[in-house]
């Protein structure tokens, strides 16, 4: 009995506190600008929620440090989407209606985000998906934006490198999901532009234990190069299988492996294979001529030295999101529809995940540039030449 | 000829799998009736528990063999003591239901256990690959196919030669004769869920150097095997070898024949057909003569 007494006045100061604290930010909202953010911060895709939401806490400090925007400061509203597409619109509708934030930031996948769409076209409220799937932004919807790169740019950059090494004949092997889908369709739309022929199409399971088969029927092809376009385990076994085979054919895998886990996972077979990254896993080898080497190189010291931990390849989305956000706040005086026409007119801004110029009929800003191929030689990467 | 023989070798690799996995729920529904939906669990504790002993705490890899199927068996002897025998009114429903949970339970701990990440393994020996008329055989397949062979012809001989084995097919066939002749039934049912599971990890150690272990690669693994169960004829272990190999040899030809995004639905596909035609299977377990 007294134990739950006890709880009861914990929870009635908690409770205290915590509208304490709400007075104290609807005293202050006058001055600030309150950015919501919501992120898979646990659950399946914490990978990109966790270091989404402390980069986002970096750039506003960032920000704020420098005076915040237009002498307000910023303040960041963040909520946990626990990867779950209902949660997603729960706390949306919390930050339009309670928090009454100027813009959100996030959600960290693609299924949140076009959950959420519904909720922020109807409310009018600039929103910034730090999710990669191209149904975000096409068709274009006039209040949401991105920064992630989408597998349009990946499946341009990987072709674009194979035109540069005179390949025509490919055959592509992905996995049957809607990464692999996705990135399929992307790979057979694009091939005639880059003077590519798709001669051979298998798709492969993401639990399946053995892919001979297929890159049998790709050899029967005679491609002169195979695309496997998918996320761990698959294309690690499919590593294996090309070296095991003795293929002889060079094999490209897509942007979905880029992270040192397929490395160890495809251990020698993955020595040779090329693929598209963004640039925050290379940012060392970048060259000094690269615009964007400056932007990563600060963005990776301060995210080491605030969060001594080392930095992802996807904190990034959100990182550039806020800053994008920040150049298109200036001078609003927190209007939402003010804010929207901005963020339209952002070019040039060099960000993380690259370049970004918006305009009116591009609401995702990038261009093939934001990746780089890399190579695996010696059990790391090497910029593809 | 070259495609034809590749996709024959990619056959009898899985086929082999499918077939140690196929005997394991067999063998387990002939002593119990029972089909247990968390077989394939004990296949993917097999595989991760070899990355534990072999790669993890770098013993030789026979005694990470022997190891890993002591302890994968010894979980499947606790789960038959506290989930199956507990169950005051064993009906079938229930006990299937209580394997479905069993199956969810034990992806949960080894997902905590071993982690999110999927793991890979060298082969078990480091000899280059075989080129046979220009298709590539691999050492592990030999090895999957040698161990599978052992396996399945150890257990045939336990079945023919040792008066235990003669008392578990007695209890097979008939329970309650066998407990009039003095066959401790209890016994016998937790000696096969041991076998089993057994078997199970026998499948899951073979695999792990082709493949990559993770906390999630039981659940189609098992649904294989019982479809190749059910294709051979469910209690039987010539009709479990058969329904692997088939399953194997037709998945392999028809990812290269026809559609690599078909190859799932292939097995699903034929388990259908024989539940139509034959249910009982293609060595029908009713008429054919258990093992």
């Amino acid at each position: 009995m007294s134990a739950r007494k006890s709880n009861m006045v914990l929870g009635l100061a908690a409770l205290m506190m915590i509208s304490g604290l709400l007075f104290s930010s609807t005293g202050h909202a006058a001055e600030t600008y309150k950015i919501g953010g919501i992120f898979s911060v646990t659950g399946a895709s914490s990978f990109l929620g966790d270091p989404e939401k402390k980069s986002l806490e970096m750039a506003i400090e960032e920000i704020n440090a420098k005076g915040g925007i237009d002498g307000r400061k910023l303040e960041a509203v963040i909520y946990d989407t626990e990867d779950d597409p209902t949660k997603s619109v729960m706390h949306v509708s919390k930050l339009i209606s309670k928090d009454q934030v100027v813009a959100i930031i996030g959600p960290s996948t693609t299924p949140t985000t076009l959950a959420i769409i519904p909720s922020v076209e109807k409310e009018k409220v600039p929103l910034i998906s730090c999710a990669a799937g191209n149904a975000i932004t096409k068709p274009i919807k006039p209040y949401v934006f991105k920064t992630a790169q989408s597998d349009i740019l990946a499946a341009a950059c990987v072709y674009g490198f194979m035109k540069k090494q005179n390949i025509q004949k490919v055959g592509i092997l992905t996995v049957a999901n809607a990464f692999g889908e996705s990135g399929k369709e992307q790979l057979l739309k694009q091939a005639e532009k880059f003077g590519i022929q798709v001669v051979q199409s298998e798709s492969f399971g993401d639990k399946d234990t053995d892919m001979t088969a297929q890159l049998t029927k790709l050899r029967k092809a005679e491609p002169q190069a195979i695309i496997c376009w998918g996320t761990n385990p698959g294309p690690a076994v499919i590593a294996k299988n090309v070296k095991q085979l003795n293929l002889n054919i060079p094999l490209y895998q897509s942007h979905g492996v880029a992270s040192p886990k397929f490395i160890e996972l495809a251990g020698d077979a993955a020595e040779g294979i090329y693929l598209p990254t963004g640039k925050p896993l290379v940012a060392k080898l970048l060259p000094d001529s690269d615009p964007q080497k400056k932007v990563l190189m600060d963005y990776i010291k301060s995210y080491d030295a605030k969060y001594k931990s080392p930095v992802s390849g996807f904190g990034g989305y959100a990182y550039d999101a806020m800053q994008i956000l920040a150049k298109a706040l200036v001078g609003t005086n927190g209007d939402k529809q003010k804010i929207r026409d901005n963020l339209e007119k952002v070019t040039g801004h060099v960000g993380v995940s690259g370049t970004f110029n918006f305009s009116k009929d591009d609401h995702e800003g990038l261009s093939p540039d934001a990746f780089v191929m890399v190579q695996i030689k010696n059990k790391t990467w090497e910029l593809a030449k | 000829m070259q495609e034809f023989l590749q996709y024959f070798f990619s056959g009898i690799t899985n086929g082999a799998i499918y077939a140690v996995i196929a005997v394991g729920f067999s063998m387990l529904y002939n002593s119990t009736e029972l089909i247990n939906f968390a077989h394939g669990e004990f296949v993917m504790l097999g595989a991760l528990g070899l990355v534990t002993f072999w790669s993890g705490f770098k013993l030789p890899l026979p005694i990470a063999f022997i190891l890993t199927v002591i302890c994968v068996s010894g979980a499947g002897l606790l789960f038959e003591r506290l989930a199956i025998r507990t169950v005051s009114k064993p009906q079938p429903i229930v006990l299937v239901i209580i394997t479905v949970g069993a199956s969810i339970f034990l992806r949960g701990i080894a997902m905590s256990v071993w982690g999110k990440d999927a793991k890979g393994l060298p082969p078990f020996s480091d000899h280059s690959p075989l080129e046979i008329a220009k298709a590539t055989l691999l050492p592990q397949s030999l090895w999957i196919l040698g161990i599978s062979f052992l396996a399945v012809l150890g257990l045939y001989l336990f079945y023919q030669k040792t008066l235990t084995g003669k008392a578990m097919q007695a209890c097979a066939i008939n329970r309650r004769a066998a407990w009039l002749t003095g066959i401790p039934y209890q016994k016998m049912i937790s000696l096969a869920f041991l076998m089993s599971t057994g078997m199970g990890a026998v499948a899951g150690i073979i695999i792990a150097p082709i493949t990559l272990c993770s906390y999630d690669m039981g659940t189609m693994l098992g649904l294989k095997g019982f479809c190749a169960a059910m294709l051979g004829g469910l209690g039987s272990l010539w009709g479990a070898l058969l329904g692997g190999f088939l399953l194997g040899i037709l998945e392999a030809m028809g990812t290269g024949f026809f559609y690599s995004g078909l190859k799932d639905a292939i097995a699903f596909i034929l388990l259908l057909l024989i539940l139509y035609i034959r249910p009982g299977g293609i060595l029908g377990a009713k008429d054919a003569k258990r093992f």
